[in-house]
């Protein structure tokens, strides 16, 4: 019958919880996960709370420029680009972080609202991260599975494939992807993804992670295969679908799982890191990746243009890893066992 | 002409050329005197540029001799070549090594516009019409590799400016009887009848198909620099051709380092056109972050950077560091093309649309302040010959920008039916184009169109808006003037003749082409024969008639920052090549 490697761990259980549940009370007794949870979670409801903070907090346009604009701060109206009164009077500075509703991080070079970009380039940087995570699980589960249960030359093809893309150095892979998409967008059929799409990061991301998923997942299969409940359902005469369904997917699915958290905080790296080269999200729109570009020309004078998404990014990241920490050792507490020892 | 010139992130752009600081709309004077009164004179009349006084001139002060100038560049500028290299770079250093048969000053100030006689003893009065020149040679000039200079020599370097396809060959050059075969098949190339050289007489004949005012400019600038007749008839690459400056190349590293040493057999016979230089040695080195270069220069590692500084370090130097820092005019100015064979530029209220939209001042604060740059309605830059102020796109109505007005905007874009159509700006990758890019897009978004941006490598993005092919409807850009005079903006930029479809050496990247235009464009070419202030205010009118049609936005024309470390002197700036880096002082 169907089981999970889950049911037979040697972490107590009432007898009438399911794996599910079981890993769901055990993830809530994590402290670490529970609050990395809540953490992510507050980041993710911050975010998608942008258009409300920018039309009622900082009543400004997030991707408009407003190189020309001015802000009243202690009755002054001041420039939102600063021209330099000192010596020569060279150059023009964004304005600083004023830590009240309007412009509390700052400006960017654009004179646009450091905070509320921030706000939505979180959303693009989150989506982007969980799609292309859900997209690369996805297709590696299907690889890895199918190549995993029927194995020879389905596998050998199958696992060339994989080896070969996993050849490329992963950036590397990505910057080329999107330098050549970008530049011209991506015709999938009928479906076409224009150069400014958020999808194709998405589609990037999600397709050069798929053989570091992949494998794992074949590994896992092929070790299944050979399990005495699946040579059971063989010799009860079960066709490969059925013991794909009943018997593979169920026991897989854990690692999938386990996968998820800890795939959205790479991609959102890689995502970051394509975005920062200015072939992620295109502008106007924003990313933590861009604005952190936005922000490498202003170290020197308004440095929080790039260390405010930086932070964000790196505690996202972190959360997530953390998060993908407590799913595997509730889905696996044998890998929790293993570890402790 | 437009010049590499590293930046933050990327490649930005600058060239040749520099303010006639004199008052506007008038002529650079061939006398190399200062200010309005020398402003009504022609700037080269056919035949007769002058070497004028040289009282502008300063003596050679031995006591600061010797030492190693150190300069910084994030990158080289490509080949070494002077016949082909077509950058602000190097052609500040072919100054100090390579000569024509005329030169412009070498002198700081309104001066450095004057052509004098370098490798040839004087100017020569035209004859037949003002078609032919008679250049007698100097004696004595020896190559830096011992070989003298012998007319050989300057026929044979005419030859390899077609032989070599230097960028100019077929718009400086092509006026030369000959040049059109040699155009048709360089490498076979005599320019027979065009440049004929008497060897005992030491003379050497220049015939034109027609009289051209401005020839003297184009045989002072690096392209028509004198070579041996041994110089390869291909480009040199990173191999150094033999001088006959005050210096010579001892190295070229595109990837780390460029050395200049002095020119053994150099004795100076002009210092008006080739003055001895001060440092023994100028190292010009490669690699480093523009952040880095600042450094460098404030904590006195090396004398000068190349790069503009970053935008954030633009307030520190202009303080800390006021009295290393030189601003100057340049004559030059940032523009957007509008292609005028493409939708929605096609249409003349949609390309009008955009004039009327885009705030000039914006744009300068995205450059680095009014300090630092001004904002333009023309295509002529102030000062510049031919210049007279009109701004027709600007709210309230003047003759200099006030104001955008972006509903007068937003109802061109309905009333042109245009409205909702997707709009592609082009930009080179460097900070300051990418930002100036960003404001582009946003305020086509604002007037009703869909616009994103799209970033280029700046080493292609100057070769890829020119090219028709690429369907590039608008563009972030910049010109640079090559010698001072009208058409170098206007015939160049929007002339029929500049307009290639399908190169990449298309300067007309508007594709615009308006025969009646062309005609009073033609007239005023002409009228430069006689006189270069009448011509001037044709050229005026053809400013005018051109912005009209709207085929480009001009926004700004900008000043150049040099940054020098505190033990660098004798900083002088030449308004034709900019900083006059032999005469450095680093003792």
């Amino acid at each position: 019958m169907t089981t999970l490697d889950t049911e037979r761990a040697e972490v107590p259980s009432s007898p009438t919880a399911g794996p599910w549940r079981t890993a769901w009370r055990d993830l809530r007794r994590n402290k670490v996960a529970m609050g990395s949870l809540v953490v992510l979670i507050i980041i993710v409801l911050a975010c998608i709370a942008a258009p409300l903070y920018e039309s009622s907090i900082a009543h400004t346009d997030a991707f408009t420029s407003n190189v020309a604009g001015t802000i009243t701060i202690n009755g002054q109206t001041v420039p939102v680009l600063e021209p330099s009164t000192e010596g020569l009077g060279l150059g023009v500075n964004p304005i600083a972080p004023t830590w009240t509703a309007q412009y509390f991080l700052g400006s960017d070079n654009q004179g646009r609202d450091v905070a509320s970009r921030i706000l939505y380039g979180g959303r693009n940087t989150l989506i982007i991260g969980f799609a292309s995570a859900i997209l690369c699980c996805v297709l590696a589960g299907i690889i890895g599975i199918v190549s995993g249960f029927f194995g020879r030359g389905v596998d050998a093809v199958l696992s060339r494939g994989l080896d070969v893309l996993w050849a490329f150095p992963v950036y590397l892979l990505a910057i080329c992807l999107s330098v050549v998409l970008i530049s011209s967008s991506l015709t999938i059929g009928p479906v076409t993804l224009s150069s400014a799409s958020i999808l194709l990061p998405i589609v990037i991301i999600g397709i050069v992670y798929v053989p570091y998923v992949a494998r794992p997942i074949r590994g896992q299969v092929m070790s299944l295969r050979e399990r005495e409940f699946v040579q059971a359902a063989v010799g009860a005469g079960a066709p490969d679908m059925r013991l794909l369904r009943r018997e593979i997917l169920p026991n897989v699915l854990p690692t999938i799982i386990v996968f998820l958290p800890l795939m959205a905080a790479i991609n959102m790296l890689t995502e970051a890191a394509l975005s920062f080269l200015s072939i992620g999200v295109q502008p106007p729109d924003s990313s933590w990746g861009t604005i952190v570009n936005d922000g490498v020309g202003l170290l020197y004078t308004r440095p929080w243009v790039a260390i405010a998404p930086g932070i964000l990014l790196a505690i996202t990241a972190v959360t997530l890893n953390l998060l993908g920490d407590g799913v595997r050792d509730a889905l696996d507490p044998k890998a929790r066992l293993r570890g402790a020892a | 002409m437009r010049l590499h010139r590293i930046a933050t992130v990327g490649v930005s752009l600058l060239a040749v050329g520099a303010l006639a600081a004199c008052s506007s709309g008038s002529s650079p004077s061939p006398s190399g005197s200062s200010g309005a009164a020398a402003s009504s004179a022609s700037a080269v009349p056919s035949g007769s540029a002058s070497v004028g006084n040289d009282s502008d001139v300063r003596p050679y002060d031995p006591a600061h001799a010797g030492g190693t100038l150190t300069l910084l560049a994030k990158g080289a500028a490509g080949t070494l070549d002077p016949k082909v290299n077509y950058t602000l770079q190097f052609w500040q250093l072919y100054q100090g090594t390579y000569d024509g048969l005329t030169a412009f000053k070498h002198v700081d100030g309104e001066g450095s516009f004057t052509v004098v006689p370098d490798l040839a003893e004087s100017i020569p009065d035209t004859t037949n019409g003002g078609k032919t020149y008679v250049f007698k040679l100097r004696q004595g000039i020896k190559f830096s590799d011992g070989a003298d200079l012998t007319t050989d020599d300057v026929v044979s370097s005419f030859q390899r400016i077609f032989k070599v396809s230097s960028p100019t060959a077929g718009s400086f050059y092509n006026g030369i009887v000959g040049a059109d075969a040699c155009i048709k098949a360089p490498e076979t190339c005599t320019l027979e009848g065009g440049v004929v050289g008497d060897k005992t007489a030491g003379t050497v004949t220049i015939n034109l198909t027609a009289p051209d005012p401005e020839f003297l400019y184009k045989l002072s600038v690096p392209h028509a620099a004198i070579n041996p007749k041994s110089a390869p008839t291909k480009d040199a690459g990173n191999t150094p051709i033999p001088t006959t400056g005050a210096y010579m190349f001892k190295s070229y590293d595109p990837n780390t380092a460029l050395v200049m040493v002095r020119n053994p057999n150099f004795k100076e016979w002009s210092r008006a056109a080739q003055p001895a230089g001060y440092p023994d040695e100028i190292d010009y080195k490669f690699g480093l972050t523009v952040e880095a270069e600042v450094t460098a220069v404030e904590n006195n590692q090396a004398n000068w950077l190349y790069d503009p500084p970053p935008a954030d370090r633009l307030a520190e130097i202009g303080s800390k560091y006021a009295s290393q820092v030189h601003v100057n005019q340049l004559t030059a100015f940032w523009y957007l093309p509008l292609n005028v064979n493409l939708a929605p530029f096609d249409n003349l209220k949609a390309r009008q649309a955009v004039n009327w939209a885009i705030d000039r001042n914006a744009i300068v604060k995205l450059y680095g302040g009014a300090n630092l740059a001004q904002p333009v309605c023309t295509i002529l830059p102030p000062g510049f010959p031919g210049y007279e102020a009109n701004c027709q796109y600007t709210n309230p109505a003047g003759d200099t920008w006030q104001g955008a007005d972006l509903e007068k905007a937003k109802q061109l874009v309905t009333e042109s039916g245009t409205a909702g159509q997707e709009v592609t700006v082009i930009v080179a990758d460097d900070e300051v184009n990418k930002a100036v890019g960003e404001y582009v897009q946003s305020v086509l978004n604002q007037i009703g169109y869909k616009a994103k941006v799209k970033a280029i490598s700046g080493n292609i993005q100057f070769t890829y808006i020119q090219n028709s092919n690429n369907k590039v409807q608008i563009s972030v850009t910049q010109w640079y003037q090559d010698y001072p005079a009208a058409s170098d903006f206007l015939n160049v930029l929007l002339g029929c003749a500049s307009f290639t479809p399908g190169s990449d050496s298309s300067i007309n990247m508007s594709g615009f082409c308006d025969k009646k235009i062309q005609a009073q464009m033609d007239d005023a070419l002409k009228t430069e024969q006689t006189s270069f202030d009448e011509a001037n205010k044709k050229w005026a009118a053809v400013d005018k008639a051109m912005m009209e049609q709207s085929p480009m936005v001009p926004v700004m024309t900008p000043k150049l920052i040099d940054f020098i470390s505190k033990d660098t002197g004798n900083y002088q700036f030449s308004k034709q090549f900019y900083m006059l880096v032999d005469q450095l002082w680093v003792k």
